[in-house]
Formats: structure tokens, C-alpha cells, sequence
């Protein structure tokens, strides 16, 4: 163990850097789905799905559609999309193909722990947005964020309703910013018309947050208790990430009742969202019949790409649901440990009440501070875990639906144009019946009706066409997003445990030196003055005899010794061993150890005791004087552990 | 089940529970353990130069009951009246991480076979540690008793370190236990009697303010040891939830598409080594925290029975007086009832004479201890967080390392 207590290997960097270090708080509360910039660079060729009508070119427009989506995963700089490489297979597969491999190795995430407002600059559809063509290379962006809930009305017709605040340099608002107030079933209702919009043509509308009965009768009859506030924070986060997901769909982001949403202030009330009326069984009833529905089509898929995909999305599905499980107990168990913690720092400080030894009972004070900052830790800990890990997942798994839902409505798709064949065949067998039979009027109407029929095959054909390839493309940006998001995400969760530890590990850091501090005595002070008056040149130690024991006197005698220590570090370049033994540098993380600590690469000791670092020394109040000295976190420190501990989080 | 642990050579985690400044006549280590069934059998190797004794070494094998045995003997004497006898040390318990093993090995079938294999490990690391620490309870005991000056000149401790046989010491039954459990509470009573009914005056502050301070300390420190417990044991099922996690991520990263696998794998690795981690975190708090709670819990609980010995003692000399007034008032049997208040008066002076020495011995011992487990304790977490910080350091670099 010795080794780890060695003093750290010096680094010749000014270690004190006075930047106060990211406050834990900030990570959790900031909204959790902030998503860096998508690729900003225009998309180059992503044509439009009517424009593809023509049955001929299908097959190629759909490899340019998908070169699209698979550069977009990798760089924003990519403008140059290879049309011409026909060994591409129209499959995202697994395994990259040769083009893909070399990827551009920009930076496609760059973490932002503190905002709390997501921008997401939008990928427009050329030819939608002509107009926008000209401004090539801009980053349009609309930023959305949820923010104060607030109670309206009483009792069982209560309601939160939502601000939405909408940031926008898009030219198809009137304004630039504007707010408006929402309530829960309003974003139902929008889903719910976003959904009937665009879901059997293939788009993935991201799904809206789902309705709690529970969570939301607490809040409407429960005063203000944490739960219930809990709850309004969870669905706040939530509404916020489903906007947010929703703008950042170019299509939708089109969409009338979305601007309507997101700029009138006055909406017409949604209707049928409520989970308990009729429209509710209804839909429960049309949810019962698709999933028979389901069982029922066996389809031959005839395309592998779908096949690996639903079977890709099946899989994810099933992991992300166990995940989450283990995630939710995870973060269960991590309030349990912070409530526990919480318990014990209390009777630690009882029990350091109770003893009669005053320096234990003071250290057992001590641990009972550090106990309770740890559960606050912990609770923070928790708090992201939830708000990260857990609602990343959750989200995930609802996305996911929407994904088999879409696939879903290829298959129905399918079934109608497989119906339609059927049919047509039917009326032509019909048709031949009756030029055997030659009845020449009933030929004519055979002839319209497989006329018509014809039309509807063709009709079902070139719908299903385009769903799978609306599907394709938006699985591939999907897709896109998905790995951003978890990307980012993982990396924000991963920081915010680092922070978390970095807390854990200071505050431990102030629980040895607090300890340490109670068995320094004067005394002992004075024994160190005449040892190393032997060896070096000291200042003066401050006078011996003090006549009594008044907290002022105390005082001044602990300013002396600490400009007295700091004198005798910067007066001598080698300090003797014995000084360092004093401070207890080398035997435990004593104080003055809490600044030079760090680095967690040392390798080995040298003999030489110079302290290349620049010699920093502290002294707390003197617990002596104020035993509930608590002003530990300082900046001196802060700044040194900054410098030690970020220097790669420094804006490179 | 059979387990050898080398309890006397590797991790004899409780020693560090009390300082002992015994010389190196009498030295007595448990130098090994078997588990058979519900049974530990002990051995208990003794090193000595005393007279006493017909070899300097030797060692006999002992069973739990037998350590109780010895700890009844010691307290049942009335000659030890005025010390602090060593709290008997619990009983080897390993029941509940047995049965949880055998619910895993029922278990569902949810559970992969890595998962299973991880938490296995992690059970029977557990029955280890548990095992370990009983051994240890054990020994310190023993060592405390033969570091105690009058304490290991006990008759029967001499018997219990060097008779070759079986002591043939049964466990109680249960009319014994019943009995001990009804004297418990008529102690309670007694003691509660004592001092609120026959409104008995304390005669020196230093024991009124130990009689204080031991009430308030051992809730505390009981309460104190609940909690650290339950800090502990959540800490472990944290540890726990970390396995499903990292299984869960490295199937993901198994199947998922190129950009995200090795993120997943990376975290699935991160995930397996943090468990590592609070897992130590979680035994290390449990061996310098609340191990030592709960020896000093019961080391409070056998200075409370002292103080308890001491005011029967104070009792009945008062009785002895009052019996002796009114002997003499009637003029009738003045000789016994004076020949039994000098008694009573004699014994009580020398309870309270050692009760003195032996709390003033609690007291820094009990210090001591508290220091050495705490700075011990900061340490490790100490140096646990340092490793975790660099952990996720080094994955955190390596993930933004990747496009």
C-alpha cells in the first residue's frame, strides 16, 4: 500500500489552475438527450420519395438514399457520396463494406456537459426546400427545450401544463423565438396526428412519452411532495426529448400541426388521448386485432435486408428491455444505498455525540460529514443513472416499437398489394370464363374491372415500394441516430461517474486530512522547529508560550504555524525527509497531501523529496478552535486537482 | 461443505479489532478451521513458557460450544466480577450465504450461464470471507483473554488451551437457554430497581458518568452498527446489479452494428471491473467499519454488565448496612451482620478498584482501534476511488478515442 502513498510524480505543468471544477450538479439536472449536431454538411443526393416513382431507377435511388445514410454516420465532411460504386449491396450490413471502412476519423461527439438546450441543426430535403438551397452549408437549427410545469386547475380536472420554448434560425417561423404553453395530452394529440400522418407511409414518428394514471393522480391530489415532483421532472425530461426527436426528423419537422404546436398559442383541445375513454378501448381493441393480425400474414419476405433488420430489432428490443431491468435495479439499489447512507451518517453522529474521548468523537463527527456528503453523491449518482442510463433506454425501447410499427405497416402494405394480385387473377380467370362463355356485354365490365384492379396492383405495388424504402431510409437514419445518441450519452454517463468518483475520492481526501489534523500538536510543531533548525534555515516559529486558551489566541498561533510551514517550503529547495515525515507526505494522505496527490501513473518513488510541483500549503481553520470547520472545498485545491485531473477536458 | 481456509496465516481481518500488548508468554493463534456440516472445528495452537504448562507448545482441536463454555465459565466467576470478561464471539453463521447458493443453483433460468458463473464466484467468496471472519472472531478471543493479566491465569482456560480430549461441552438446550434469557431479564430489572426505585445514591462520579455514557454509547453504537450493516449490504447488492448489466451490454455489443460494438464491449468491460471494485469497497467497509461496530458493540454490552456487577455489589453493601443499623438498634446478631457489611464493603472496593482500571483499559483500547479502522478505512476508500476514477478515466480516453 505504500506505494500508492508516495508522493505523485511531478509534473512540471502549474498545477494550479484556478478553474473551478464542473459541479456535479449540473450534469443531472441538464436535460439528459442533448444531441450534438448531426452532420451539418447538406445532404447531397438524398432524393425525395415521390420522385421516385418510376419503378426502373428503384433499385438505384435506393442505393443512393442508403450511401447517404452510411456516410452521415461517420462525418460531417463527407459531401462526396461514391454513386458509382456498384458492389455496394443496398444493405446496412454488419460487416462494413470496403468503401465504409476508412472512416473519417472527425470528431463526431463532442460531450457538452452544460447545456441544457439541445441544437440540432436539421437536414432538409432538397427538394422540399429549394429555397434553402442557396444557403448551402448553413447550419439551420431549432432548439427546443420543456421547462416550467406548473399546476392548473384542482383536483381531478388538474393538469401540468408545459412551457415550450422553441429557438429557431429556420425561416418558416415567423419569429426566432418564441414560447408557448402545453399540456400532456397536447403532445399526445400531436403525436397521435403525427402518427396517423406519416406512420403507414413508413416514417418513424418518435413516440410520445407514455401516460401514467398513477404518477398523475398523485400529483393532481398530492400537495408537493418529492415523488410527485419527481414524477413532473421525469415527464418534463421526457417531453422534452420526444420534441426534440421529433424536429430533428426532416420530414416532420415539415409538418403543419407540428408548427401549429410549436407557434400558435392556441390549440384546439386534444381530444381522445385520455387512457380511460372510449377512444381508448377503441384503440386497445385495434391494438388486439393488429397483433392477430400479425400472427395471421405469414409473409415471404423477399427481401434479406428487411429480414436481418426485423431480426436485428427483435434482438435489441429483447437486450434493451433486460438492460433496462437491470439498469432500473441498479438505480434502485443506488437510493437504497444513499438512504442508507444518509441513516448511518446520522448515528455516526450520534455515537460521535455520545463518546467521551473528544478527539474520536470529533473524528466520528467527521465521518459522519463525509458520510452524508457521500449520500448525497450517491443520490446525484443515482439521479443520472436514471436520467442518463435508464431513460436513454427506456426511450430506446419505445423507439424501437415505432420501428416494428413501421415494419408492420410494410407487411400490411404487402398484404394489400398480395390482395389485390389475388383479386386481379380472380377477374381475369373471370374474364376468360366469360369470352368462352362470349357474352360480349359482361366483357366490357370484366375488361374495366380488371382494368381497375390492375391500377390497384399497381397502385399496392408502387406503395409498397415506396414504404420499404421510405423504412430504409429511415431505419438508416435511425439507425444514425441511435448510435449518436448512445455514443453520447454513454460518454456523458461515463463523465458524470468520473465526477461522481473524483467527489467520492476528495471527499475521503478531506476525511484522512481532518483526521490527521486532530493529532497534530503544538508541541509537535516545536519538536519539528528545533529538528530542523539542525539542518536548514527556518523562519521564525511563532512564540511558545501562550497564555491561555482562548479561541483568538488559538487563532493567531494557527496562522503563525501555517505561514511558519509555508515559509520553511519556500524558503528551502530540498526539504529534509524529516519535514515531509511531519507532513506526513509520504506515510498517509495527510492535508498537505490532499493538493500534490493525483496523478495516478506514478511509477516509482524517487529518493529525492524536492517537490517539483508548486509547493502549495493550507492549513483548514484550526479544528482545535472550530471543530465545524466545514469549508473544505477550496479553490486553491479545486484548482489544483483541475489542472491534475482535466487537463484532456480542456477545450483542445 | 468443507473449507480449509489458512485462517492463521492469511487475513485475520478482526485482529486489527483490538491491540493487544500481551507479552510473549502466552500465545495463543487459531491455525486452522474445518467446516463440517454445521459444525467449525477450530484449532487452537498455544505457545507458551509458563510453568504452568507440561510442553511450550501445543494444540487442541475446539468447537464453538466450547469457546461459549469458557466465556460462561469466566462470567460466572466470581472472582472476575470486577472485569471486563471479552465479549464470547458469535456464532459461525453460515446459513444465509448457503442458502443463497442454493437458490442460485435452483435458479431461473433467466440467468446466462457467465451471470451464474460470476455470481457463484461471488457467493463463495462471500462464504470465504464470512468463514475467515468468524475464525478471526474466534482468535481474538482467545487472545485477549491470554493478553489479560489476571484473566489468563483462569483454571479453565489452562484446561480449554491444553486438555487433549473433546471438553465435552454440549450446546444448550433449551430450558438453559430459556433460563439465561429469564436471568437476562431479571438483570434488566434489577438494574432498573437499583437505580430508579430504591433511589441508590451513586458514590463516585467517574462511575456515574461511565454508567451514562456506556447507556447512551451502546444504542448508539447498536444503532450505529444497524446502519453500517445496511450500507454495507446495499453496497453488495449495487456490486450485484453491476453483473446483469455488463452481460446485458456485452450481448448487446455481440450483435449490435459496427459503430456501436465496441463502445458496448468497452462498457461491459468497465461495468465487469467497477463491480470488482465495489465489491471490495463494500467488504472493506464491512471489515474496518462495522466489524468494528459490532465488536465494540459487545464489548460495550460485557463494560454495561460490569457496571452492572458493581451495582449489585453497591447494592448489597448498602443492604449490609442498613442490616448492620438495624442489628444493632435490636442489639441482636451485631457479629455476622458486621462480619457480612466488611465483606460486602471489601468486595465492593475491589470491584470498584478494577472496574476503574479496566474501563480506563476500554476506553483507550477502544480508541486506539477506532483510529487505526478509520484511517485504515479512508485509505482503502481512498485508494478505491482513485483506481475507479482511473478506470473509467482510461474508458472514457478510449471511447472518445474512437470515431
Amino acid at each position: 500500500m505504500a506505494a500508492e502513498r508516495e508522493p505523485p510524480p511531478l509534473r512540471d505543468g502549474k498545477p494550479t489552475d484556478f478553474e473551478e471544477l464542473e459541479d456535479g450538479e449540473d450534469l443531472f439536472t441538464s436535460t439528459v438527450s442533448t444531441l450534438e449536431s448531426s452532420p451539418s454538411s447538406p445532404e447531397p443526393a438524398s432524393l425525395p420519395a415521390e420522385d421516385i416513382s418510376a419503378n426502373s431507377n428503384g433499385p438505384k435511388a435506393t442505393e443512393v438514399v442508403l450511401d447517404d445514410d452510411r456516410e452521415d454516420l461517420f462525418a460531417e465532411a463527407t459531401e462526396e457520396v461514391s454513386l458509382d460504386s456498384p458492389e455496394r449491396e443496398p444493405i446496412l450490413s454488419s460487416e462494413p463494406s470496403p468503401a465504409v471502412t476508412p472512416v473519417t476519423p472527425t470528431t463526431l461527439i463532442a460531450p457538452r456537459i452544460e447545456s441544457k438546450s439541445m441544437s440540432a441543426p436539421v437536414i432538409f430535403d432538397r427538394s422540399r426546400e429549394e429555397i434553402e438551397e442557396e444557403a448551402n452549408g448553413d447550419i439551420f437549427d431549432i432548439e427546443i427545450g420543456v421547462s416550467d410545469p406548473e399546476k392548473v386547475g384542482d383536483g381531478m380536472n388538474a393538469y401540468m401544463a408545459y412551457r415550450v420554448t422553441t429557438k429557431t434560425s429556420l425561416s418558416m417561423f415567423s419569429k426566432s423565438e418564441f414560447s408557448v404553453k402545453r399540456r400532456f395530452s397536447d403532445f399526445l394529440g400531436l403525436h397521435s396526428k403525427l402518427a396517423s400522418k406519416y406512420l403507414h407511409v413508413g416514417y418513424i414518428v418518435p413516440p410520445a412519452p407514455e401516460k401514467s394514471i398513477v404518477g398523475m393522480t398523485k400529483v393532481k391530489v398530492g400537495k408537493e411532495d418529492s415523488s410527485s415532483t419527481e414524477f413532473v421532472e421525469k415527464r418534463r425530461a421526457a417531453l422534452e426529448r420526444y420534441l426534440q426527436r421529433t424536429v430533428k426528423h426532416p420530414t416532420l419537422l415539415q409538418d403543419p400541426d407540428l408548427r401549429q404546436f410549436l407557434e400558435s398559442s392556441e390549440l384546439p383541445r386534444a381530444v381522445n388521448t385520455q387512457a380511460l375513454s372510449g377512444a381508448g378501448i377503441l384503440r386497445m381493441v385495434n391494438k388486439a386485432a393488429d397483433a392477430v393480425n400479425k400472427m395471421t400474414i405469414k409473409m415471404n419476405e423477399s427481401d434479406a435486408w428487411f429480414e436481418e433488420k426485423q431480426q436485428q430489432f427483435e434482438n435489441l428490443d429483447q437486450q434493451l428491455r433486460k438492460l433496462h431491468a437491470s439498469v432500473e435495479a441498479l438505480v434502485c439499489h443506488r437510493k437504497e444505498l444513499s438512504a442508507n447512507t444518509a441513516a448511518f451518517a446520522k448515528s455516526a453522529a450520534m455515537l460521535g455525540n455520545s463518546e467521551d474521548h473528544t478527539a474520536l468523537s470529533r473524528a466520528l463527527s467527521q465521518l459522519a460529514e463525509v458520510e452524508e456528503k457521500i449520500d448525497q453523491l450517491h443520490q446525484e449518482q443515482a439521479f443520472a443513472d436514471f436520467y442518463m442510463f435508464s431513460e436513454l433506454l427506456s426511450d430506446y425501447i419505445r423507439l424501437i416499437a415505432a420501428v416494428k410499427g413501421v415494419f408492420d405497416h410494410r407487411m400490411k402494405c404487402w398484404q394489400k398489394w398480395e390482395d389485390a394480385q389475388i383479386t386481379l387473377l380472380k377477374k381475369r380467370e373471370a374474364e376468360a370464363k366469360i369470352m368462352v362463355a362470349n357474352k360480349p356485354d359482361k366483357i366490357q365490365q370484366a375488361k374495366n374491372e380488371i382494368r381497375e384492379w390492375e391500377a390497384k396492383v399497381q397502385q399496392g405495388e408502387r406503395d409498397f415500394e415506396q414504404i420499404s424504402k421510405t423504412i430504409r431510409k429511415e431505419v438508416g437514419r435511425f439507425e444514425k441516430e441511435r448510435v449518436k445518441d448512445f455514443k453520447t450519452v454513454i460518454i456523458k454517463y461515463l463523465e458524470s461517474l468520473v465526477q461522481t468518483q473524483q467527489q467520492v475520492f476528495k471527499i475521503e481526501v478531506l476525511m484522512n486530512g481532518r483526521k490527521h489534523f486532530v493529532e497534530k500538536r503544538y508541541s509537535e510543531f516545536h519538536a519539528l522547529h528545533k529538528k530542523l533548525k539542525k539542518c536548514i534555515k527556518t523562519p521564525e516559529i511563532p512564540s511558545k508560550h501562550v497564555r491561555n486558551w482562548v479561541p483568538k489566541v488559538l487563532e493567531q498561533r494557527r496562522q503563525g504555524l501555517e505561514t511558519y510551514l509555508q515559509a520553511v517550503i519556500l524558503e528551502n529547495e530540498e526539504l529534509p525527509k524529516l519535514f515531509l515525515d511531519f507532513l506526513n507526505v509520504r506515510h498517509l494522505p495527510s492535508l498537505p497531501k490532499a493538493e500534490s496527490y493525483g496523478s495516478f501513473d506514478e511509477t516509482e518513488s524517487e529518493e529525492s523529496s524536492k517537490l517539483s510541483h508548486q509547493p502549495v500549503l493550507l492549513f483548514l481553520r484550526d479544528p482545535y478552535v472550530l471543530p465545524a470547520a466545514s469549508d473544505f472545498p477550496n479553490v486553491v485545491i479545486e484548482g489544483v486537482l483541475h489542472g491534475i485531473f482535466y487537463p484532456h477536458l480542456q477545450p483542445r | 461443505m468443507e473449507v480449509h481456509p489458512e485462517a492463521g496465516k492469511e487475513g485475520k481481518p478482526s485482529c486489527a479489532l483490538v491491540e493487544l500488548q500481551g507479552d510473549s508468554s502466552l500465545q495463543v493463534e487459531i491455525s486452522d478451521a474445518v467446516s463440517e456440516r454445521d459444525k467449525v472445528k477450530f484449532t487452537v495452537q498455544t505457545k507458551s513458557c509458563l510453568p504452568h504448562f507440561a510442553q511450550t507448545e501445543f494444540s487442541v482441536v475446539r468447537q464453538h460450544e466450547e469457546f461459549i463454555w469458557l466465556h460462561d465459565a469466566y462470567v460466572e466467576n466470581e472472582e472476575y466480577a470486577g472485569l471486563i470478561i471479552p465479549p464470547a464471539p458469535p456464532r459461525p453463521d453460515f446459513e444465509a450465504s448457503r442458502e443463497k447458493l442454493q437458490k442460485l443453483g435452483e435458479g431461473d433460468s433467466s440467468v446466462t450461464r457467465e451471470e451464474f458463473a460470476k455470481m457463484k464466484q461471488e457467493l463463495e467468496a462471500e462464504y470465504l470471507a464470512i468463514f475467515k471472519k468468524t475464525v478471526a472472531m474466534h482468535e481474538v478471543f482467545l487472545q485477549r483473554l491470554a493478553a489479560h493479566p489476571t484473566l489468563r491465569r483462569d483454571h479453565n482456560f489452562f484446561v480449554f488451551l491444553e486438555y487433549g480430549q473433546d471438553l465435552s461441552v454440549r450446546g444448550k438446550n433449551r430450558k438453559e437457554l430459556l433460563g439465561g434469557f429469564l436471568r437476562n431479564i431479571v438483570k434488566s430489572a434489577d438494574e432498573a430497581l437499583i437505580t430508579g426505585m430504591s433511589g441508590l445514591k451513586e458514590v463516585d462520579d467517574f462511575f456515574e458518568h461511565e454508567r451514562t455514557f456506556l447507556l447512551e454509547y451502546h444504542t448508539r453504537i447498536r444503532d450505529a452498527c444497524l446502519r453500517a450493516d445496511r450500507v454495507m449490504r446495499s453496497h453488495k447488492c449495487l456490486a450485484d446489479d453491476y453483473i446483469p448489466i455488463s452481460a446485458a451490454l456485452s450481448s448487446l455489443g455481440t450483435q449490435e452494428v459496427n459503430q456501436l460494438r465496441t463502445s458496448f464491449l468497452k462498457l461491459a468491460e468497465l461495468f465487469e471491473r467497477l463491480r470488482k471494485l465495489e465489491g471490495r469497497v463494500a467488504s472493506d467497509e464491512d471489515l474496518k467499519l462495522s466489524d468494528m461496530l459490532r465488536y465494540y458493540m459487545r464489548d460495550s454490552q460485557a463494560a454495561k454488565d460490569l457496571l452492572y456487577r458493581r451495582l449489585r455489589a453497591l447494592a448489597d453493601y448498602e443492604n449490609a448496612n442498613k442490616a448492620l443499623d438495624k442489628a444493632r438498634t435490636r442489639n441482636r446478631e451485631v457479629r455476622p451482620a458486621e462480619s457480612h457489611q466488611q465483606l460486602c464493603c471489601q468486595r465492593f472496593e475491589r470491584l470498584s478498584d478494577s472496574a476503574k482500571q479496566e474501563l480506563m483499559d476500554f476506553k483507550s483500547r477502544r480508541v486506539s482501534s477506532f483510529r487505526k479502522n478509520l484511517i485504515e478505512l479512508a485509505e482503502l476508500e481512498l485508494k478505491h476511488a482513485k483506481a475507479s476514477t482511473l478506470i473509467l478515466r482510461n474508458t472514457l480516453v478510449a471511447l472518445k478515442g474512437e470515431p
